[in-house]
């Protein structure tokens, strides 16, 4: 083996395995954490909300002058909606899941407002939330309409049940799963007994710390707003947005319908930040990747150029085509080896920064392990065509004068 | 000699095309790159109102809850924001809320339509140096006589009125009808300082109405509200309560109205103490523009971590040339043997290099503006139009400016040790060669 010429020809042109060891270093630290976050993103992307979303549109319906009536507008909207064919069922809500935008409180399990609280996000509806949404119920029971109260917006905000996430209900009661039914919880001074449990609901800020803990209370608020969640038959929502928009903005003059919205659109919105990120993150790393591949074959084909003599009386002297190609190759790996092990550091250190100042989750062990697995292989992919070619040279060339 | 230096760098690019495209097109990324990050971070880390950000200041006072550890919150309660109105104690001060209506043009041709808005007071606009395009803020005395006043945008005005001049027209919103007093220029500070709550790169509110009339017209707020503790039934329940919702600036012209505002606002707390409310510890303070958009933290993280990965592209790209300057100035060695036989300083030898790697460095700099302005309209189609405003993603002056000047800069301090490599070349070796 020729692995002690490699590093003594390596230490007589140090600047050259410096700087290719630099950007293979900076390479892998970008290329790992960029990697690691894009992952991180797609993870969060990737939760359910626990709607049946693809079937499932929102709008809302904001009345004005004297003659609206907002109560009796909302009845007949619903009444109409829950009958047309090819809608499974529709409920009034005061915020849409994964939208960004609703209301959230804090619970605790006395009414001692020292406690600690627990966060959750409230969705104000009534007893068809369950069926629209096709939620999961997994324990206890649902509402009845004779459940739901209502009430005008700035008044205080008292409701006697919920059917809570089963993340909820585990924070809430730890360890005591299913029969966290029929517990009582307080919302400031009003107590609240868990009508029944969900498997999944999230609530409106995918970025939220409590991002399942959810509840849904039978409260409707009257405003001049009324936002309707609807659930279609599978294939029809797109036909049924358009008509029922249009049935709703004919059939009461003084009203305007807004914000149209399919869960599909709701949810690309949400994530849209998220998805830019690991878009512009996925250019860079192939930009980088290219970059460095080059800077790796320019300072190969310089070396190689430099020692064509050499190589050509090696070859004189007996050393086989593949005996330089590996010269090379190895040459590049130990270049490599040491960029990688520079880039470990840099990478681990750039990622524990990260963490600690944005709070992110660290990056499991194997990413860095398999970082350096991987630049080694673009190092000795980018290598691979200067080093053929200075295989292919002659060892006919050592006799020619300079 | 300038001028012949750069023929040389012309031509030694010409006798290298590849190596020297390389270079070129590796700081090109490396520096568009960098600068589509720059640009971000410029504009939406920057002072949108650099004139007299010092002198605008939004307030705090500590109305939290006082069994947690929270940070105070960001808004003022209705019953602090209409004290300080009433105490009228700064040179100028303003309470803001967002909220939204229905406005029903009076051409029947045109249907109702949804529209967000901004409760303020008149000093909102000589605040915030608002240009107007037709008429005025309206007078003080409008907002104290709750008259139904209002501005509007330009895009509003043009909605309405083909942008004619609609002053002194009515405005029916949320039922009720208001004179329009003023219609705005254009005018959209990027981030939207005044209201960094409510997302501060959305596009801004379209009609502005006095404050004081939010609660007796009944508008619906539409921007964050927050309570620690549960409002006591009905409307006036909500008014007296501890929900914050109303953002609240002042204008201080100096050091001493600074201390002395400060001062009052400590007064006023102290006050609101003895009749029971504010329980936590006194924690009253004035944040300018800047040091509120430090902590409202209005810079995504997002921008801040592409940030770090975009400078060590840079490094890799720089890197990089380091190592195509090197080859390429040890390959003219025989070149520079001959220069230097003839006679030539190393000084001059020197210059010479500095400026074909300047050169490059400008080639370099100028595609990198093509690579920016490319990558900033890529931001803006994956970033889409409906979520927030985008017209800001464009390259400016400054930018273009400084990735210039950083192009140039980074290639010449880059290619310093290759430089030093070729006018340290020993002549007598390479002419033997010739």
């Amino acid at each position: 083996m020729e692995i002690g010429p490699i590093l003594r020809a390596l230490t007589r042109n140090k600047l050259g395995v410096v700087l290719i060891a630099l950007q293979i270093a900076f390479t892998m630290t970008v290329m790992v954490n960029a990697v690691f976050i894009i992952n991180e993103r797609s993870k969060a992307m990737a939760r359910p909300s626990g709607l049946d979303e693809p079937n499932m549109f929102y709008l809302r319906s904001t009345g004005f002058g004297d003659q609206f009536n907002s109560e009796v507008t909302e009845q007949d909207d619903l009444d109409l909606l829950r009958n047309t064919p090819g809608i499974i069922d529709a409920t009034p809500i005061n915020a849409i899941p994964v939208s960004g935008g609703g209301s959230s409180t804090a619970l605790r399990l006395e009414d001692d407002p020292t406690l600690p609280a627990i966060p959750a996000a409230v969705y104000y509806t009534d007893d068809h939330a369950l069926n629209t949404m096709d939620l999961n119920l997994i324990a206890g029971e649902n509402f009845t309409s004779n459940d739901v109260l209502y009430q005008r917006t700035s008044e205080s905000r008292n409701f006697g049940k919920a059917v809570v996430s089963q993340t909820l209900a585990e924070t809430l009661f730890p360890g005591e799963g299913l029969n966290a039914v029929g517990r009582t919880f307080y919302n400031g001074d009003n107590p609240v007994q868990i009508a029944g449990i969900i498997e999944r609901l999230q609530s409106p800020w995918p970025n939220s710390s409590f991002v399942e803990q959810a509840m849904i209370v039978p409260l409707n608020f009257i405003s001049g707003t009324s936002t309707y969640l609807i659930r279609t038959e599978p294939g029809e929502r797109d036909r049924l947005m358009v008509e029922t928009e249009e049935t709703l903005a004919s059939n009461n003059p003084n009203r305007i319908i807004r914000d149209l919205m399919s869960m599909n659109e709701t949810r690309e919105e949400s994530y849209r930040l998220d998805s830019a990120m690991a878009t512009i993150l996925s250019v860079v790393i192939v930009t980088l990747v290219f970059i460095t591949s080059m800077g790796i074959v320019g300072l190969a084909v310089f070396g190689i150029n430099r020692r064509r003599k050499q190589i050509g009386t090696r070859r004189a002297l007996g050393a086989t085509q593949g005996e330089i190609l590996r010269y090379f190759m190895l040459e590049n790996f130990f270049i490599s080896g040491v960029g990688v092990t520079l880039g470990a550091v840099f990478t681990i250190g750039f990622s524990i920064m990260l963490s600690s100042l944005f709070e992110s989750p660290t990056m499991s062990w194997y990413y860095t392990p398999l970082g350096m697995v991987i630049l080694i292989l673009i190092g000795q992919i980018a290598v691979l065509g200067p080093s053929t070619r200075a295989a292919r040279i002659q060892p006919a060339i050592a006799t020619r004068s300079i | 000699m300038f001028f012949y230096y750069l023929r040389l760098s012309a031509l030694s690019y010409r006798r290298n095309p590849i190596l020297s495209s390389l270079m070129v097109l590796a700081i090109a990324i490396g520096i568009g790159a960098y600068m589509v990050i720059f640009t971000l971070n410029y504009v939406m880390g920057g002072n949108p109102i650099p004139q007299k950000s010092a002198q605008l200041f939004h307030l705090q006072i500590d109305s939290g809850n006082p069994n947690t550890e929270s940070d105070p919150p960001q808004q003022l309660t209705y019953l602090d924001a209409t004290a300080l109105i009433e105490a009228d104690a700064a040179f100028r001060e303003t309470p803001t809320s967002k909220i939204s209506g229905i406005l029903e043009p009076e051409s029947d041709d045109v249907r109702p339509f949804s529209i967000i808005g901004r409760g303020t007071s008149a000093d909102f606009f000589p605040m915030f140096n608002v240009p107007f395009l037709y008429g005025t803020p309206w007078d003080t005395s409008a907002d104290r006589n709750l008259q139904q006043v209002a501005v509007i945008t330009k895009e509003l005005n043009e909605r309405l009125h083909g942008g004619d001049d609609s002053v002194g027209e009515t405005l029916r919103l949320h039922g009720n009808n208001f004179q329009i007093v003023g219609v705005l220029d254009d005018w959209s500070p990027v981030p939207k300082f005044y209201d960094v709550n409510n997302n501060p790169f959305d596009s801004g509110e379209e009609v502005f109405i006095p404050w004081n009339l939010i609660t007796p017209l009944e508008f619906p707020r539409s921007g964050n509200t927050n309570c620690w503790k549960a409002p006591d039934p009905g409307p006036e329940g909500f008014l007296n309560s501890e929900c914050v919702w109303v953002q609240y600036w002042v204008e201080l012209r100096d050091g001493d109205e600074e201390a002395d505002y400060l001062q009052f606002l400590n007064n006023y707390a102290a006050q609101q103490k003895e009749f029971g409310r504010l329980p936590r510890e006194m924690n009253n303070a004035l944040f300018d523009v800047e040091e509120w958009l430090l902590k409202e933290e209005v810079l995504p993280n997002e921008t801040k971590i592409l940030s770090a990965l975009a400078a060590m592209l840079l490094a890799v790209c720089l890197l990089n040339t380091i190592g195509l300057l090197l080859s390429k100035f040890l390959g003219k060695s025989a070149e520079i043997g001959v220069r230097q036989a003839l006679g030539a300083h190393k000084g001059s030898l020197f210059l010479q290099h500095v400026i074909e790697a300047g050169f490059i460095g400008l080639l370099g700099g100028i595609l990198g503006l093509a690579v920016a302005a490319a990558g900033l309209e890529g931001i803006k189609v994956i970033l889409g139009d409906d979520l927030m405003r985008t017209d800001w993603i464009q390259l400016n002056p400054p930018v273009v400016v400084i990735t210039l000047t950083l192009a140039i800069f980074a290639t010449v301090v880059a290619g310093f040790y290759p430089i030093w490599r070729a006018c340290n070349i020993n002549p007598a070796i390479h002419l033997k060669t010739q």
